[in-house]
């Protein structure tokens, strides 16, 4: 017999949390498309209409050769149906003329587009403390604030450009951090990906604006593969944002980025996603497959490198950023909160490899499971010989709501050395019934309740987010989960 | 309201929970100003009578009905039960991580005031006002900033029950167990928070195994609950006799 009341919680709970996605509308404009699948011949076109160096289309190459050899990872808690990598559309991009000089020539339809998402391009209503560099499927369209950026030295530019214009960076540091055959979706990301954004913070600098790359899959058919690149020079430091939505389709998509930081001595590189990728209806039906790669090298001495990430998008999501702690006193952090609802899947977490002598890394997952999902953490924490003194501390909390949803916790870790201290909290919570009723005995609905405890749970993250993703943060979270609590 | 109506009529109740009927055929009728204790042995439906009351999800109501300031309020929310003056001191309150008791409190005091079209009252004014009813518990104010019932002792949670009484100022409080794990001393102080509490407009409803809380509040009606109706009423006396003799004479 089903207790009645889980029934009438869990109703008004998955009400909460099955507010209707906003961002699920799609955008008709004319594209350019390479027909779907993926063999030698798709990765020599995209490199000829990307107008690529030699060294490019090598890379491609012998990513895809690579890719070719391996197999899809199975280790994760994530089950979704066989991917056909020969259905998906490499390449789409809007239709352009020619290169664009400024604004006013961007597809008034495009600049709409962005508008809707809540993101302005155009000069008049820029964010004043942000550059915003737009990608649309498979193409940059805008970087905004380029010119004041560079007289700072900073370069901040579409990947593709970067390709172009600073070919010995690109060759320096591209698949530095991330090797080609890292993983099955590094290597088909390198053998593919279409564009991203490239941060170079020169000797010396702090950043002037926050720099921030607002990604979009538009095309129903297409994939999204970004490659992003953040290079801080010695004693530099610089905060960096990411935003994803998608439209609505019944199908799914799939999104394979690779991001690799770079701090050199004394740099510090602060990473914030917000992803909010379609997540799929309230049956499981479509969605973004969300399988990303994303490294940290912490190269030089005191270099640190922060991840902060927001995930309450994507059907499935398969992501661990990440932190290679080699300079000595070397600082790595990770941030999460996780949100899934409906059929949703999260296999998320980091990975702290310690190399370097009294590095210290700092891990705080929050996972928030309702509906019918799954959602699991799982990390690293792998401290070698030499990583004298290192020292790490992890907290995994997890949040259930309602009784069908499902959280995980994975840690594995490693210590090969006697002077480490390793700390590791983990604690399950529930927002059940019993909670509800308290909060409505006292006169508080239920919405309020949710609201009140969901920020009270990922309060410590929020105070890790750039002033204005907080706020929007918060707001998402709640609105992802309208319905769920009862 | 009719002068003179009863607060709380509650006739032929029968109440089930996963198909297993607990209450059945209660009748009670409670006037301001009165306190009734109800007593009787464990499982005899004394805490469903209490939720019931407020309204909690998982029990049907069967038949029968519950009228309170002449209405029959079954068709209504917990929280609109609560907005018109039904108060439920829990006997497990509940722990709410993350969210901090003074927030609980405020959010708790301003969406009454919404309910009356009141003006809500922002955080400085709301210290003020809390300041006050926390001496009347003998809290200290520390306990605002913690989170709500999370590592209280069982002390601490029963007199953070009674504040949030207080707070609400509701016109029938039913306390379940407010008094058990209690040591003297807290009995005292939740004794006298609660009498400081009563006055001729309210009622409250004791439902309690001992008489020792009964040495401090002074019963209008005692009542003996047995498998899910009321099987004796009597004065205060009653229960001393219950204390002294337990409850198997009254059966049969």
């Amino acid at each position: 017999m089903v207790n009645q009341s889980n029934k009438v919680l869990n109703k008004d709970i998955t009400k909460l949390v099955n507010q209707n996605y906003q961002y699920g509308f799609s955008t008709n404009i004319e594209k350019d498309i390479i027909e779907k699948g993926l063999n030698e011949n798709t990765i020599r076109l995209i490199s000829k209409k990307k107008k690529e160096t030699k060294f490019l289309l090598e890379f491609r190459l012998k990513a895809y050769k690579k890719w070719k050899q391996m197999s899809e990872p199975e280790w994760a808690y994530l089950k979704f149906p066989q991917i056909d990598y020969q259905d998906i559309i490499y390449y789409s991009a809007p239709k352009v003329q020619k290169k664009l000089k400024d604004l006013n020539q961007v597809d008034p339809e495009l600049l709409r587009t962005f508008e809707k998402l809540g993101i302005s391009l155009t000069e008049q209503k820029r964010l004043a403390n942000v550059a915003i560099d737009a990608v649309f499927d498979s193409v940059s369209i805008a970087t905004t604030f380029k010119e004041e950026l560079s007289k700072h030295g900073v370069i901040f530019s579409s990947i593709s450009e970067a390709i172009n214009e600073y070919p010995d960076l690109i060759e320096k540091y591209l698949g530095s951090v991330v090797p080609i055959s890292d993983n099955y979706f590094s290597a088909l990301n390198s053998a593919v990906f279409t564009d991203g954004s490239f941060c170079y913070i020169p000797k010396d600098t702090i950043c002037p604006l926050d720099l921030s790359t607002y990604f979009r899959i538009n095309d129903q058919k297409s994939g999204q593969f970004e490659r992003t690149l953040i290079i801080a020079e010695k004693n530099s430091k610089v905060n960096y944002l990411e935003g994803c939505t998608a439209p609505q389709y019944d199908t799914n998509q799939l999104h394979a980025a690779v991001v690799e930081l770079i701090a050199l001595e004394n740099a510090s590189i602060k990473y914030s996603t917000v992803q909010n990728w379609y997540s799929g209806n309230e049956f499981g039906k479509g969605g973004v497959y969300n399988f990303v790669t994303k490294r940290g090298l912490c190269a030089g001495l005191n270099s640190r490198i922060s991840w902060t990430q927001v995930e309450t998008g994507s059907s499935i999501t398969w992501k661990y950023p990440s932190c290679l702690l080699v300079g000595d006193n070397s600082q790595g952090e990770f941030y999460s909160i996780a949100l899934t609802n409906n059929y949703q899947q999260a296999d998320t977490g980091t990975k702290m490899i310690h190399i370097g002598k009294n590095t210290r890394s700092r891990i705080i997952s929050k996972g928030i499971s309702a509906g019918k999902s799954k959602n699991s953490y799982r990390g690293l924490v792998n401290v070698t010989n030499k990583a004298l003194g290192a020292r790490n501390y992890s907290q995994c909390d997890s949040l259930l709501i309602g009784s069908a949803s499902n959280a995980n916790t994975f840690p594995f870790i490693s210590v090969q050395n006697s002077t480490t201290k390793i700390e590791h909290e983990a604690s399950t919570s529930k927002i059940g019934e019993e909670q509800i009723f308290y909060f409505l005995q006292r006169g508080i609905n239920v919405e309020k309740a949710v609201e009140l405890m969901i920020s009270g749970f990922c309060r410590e993250i929020f105070t890790k987010l750039p002033l204005e993703f907080a706020a929007e943060a918060d707001k998402l979270l709640t609105l992802k989960l309208e319905g769920s609590v009862g | 309201m009719i002068l003179n109506s009863p607060l709380l009529e509650i006739k032929n109740l029968q109440v089930s929970i996963n198909d297993n009927k607990i209450l059945k055929d209660l009748n009670l009728t409670v006037n301001k100003g009165e306190i009734h204790a109800i007593m009787g042995p464990n499982g005899s439906g004394k805490s469903t009578f209490s939720k019931v009351l407020a309204g909690h999800p998982a029990y049907s109501v069967l038949n029968g009905d519950i009228i309170f300031k002449g209405t029959s309020i079954l068709d209504l929310e917990p929280e609109e039960r609560s907005h018109l003056g039904i108060f439920l001191a829990f006997q497990y309150p509940i722990e709410i991580p993350g969210v901090s008791n003074e927030d609980f409190l405020r959010l708790a005091y301003n969406s009454k005031q919404k309910f009356y079209n009141k003006p809500e009252v922002d955080p400085l004014e709301f210290l003020g006002i809390i300041n006050e009813k926390l001496k009347l518990v003998n809290m200290s104010s520390l306990f605002l900033s913690r989170n709500v019932n999370e590592g209280f002792s069982g002390g601490e949670k029963k007199r953070n029950e009674i504040l949030q009484m207080i707070l609400l100022d509701s016109e029938l409080s039913i306390l379940d167990e407010t008094d058990s794990g209690l040591d003297i001393d807290a009995l005292k102080i939740i004794s006298n928070g609660i009498n400081q509490f009563m006055n001729p407009d309210k009622a409250i409803i004791l439902i309690t195994h001992y008489q020792r809380l009964l040495d401090y509040i002074s019963p209008t009606y005692v009542h003996v609950m047995q498998n899910g109706k009321i099987i004796k009423t009597g004065s205060a006396e009653l229960a001393k006799e219950l204390e002294n003799k337990g409850y198997e004479w009254l059966q049969r």
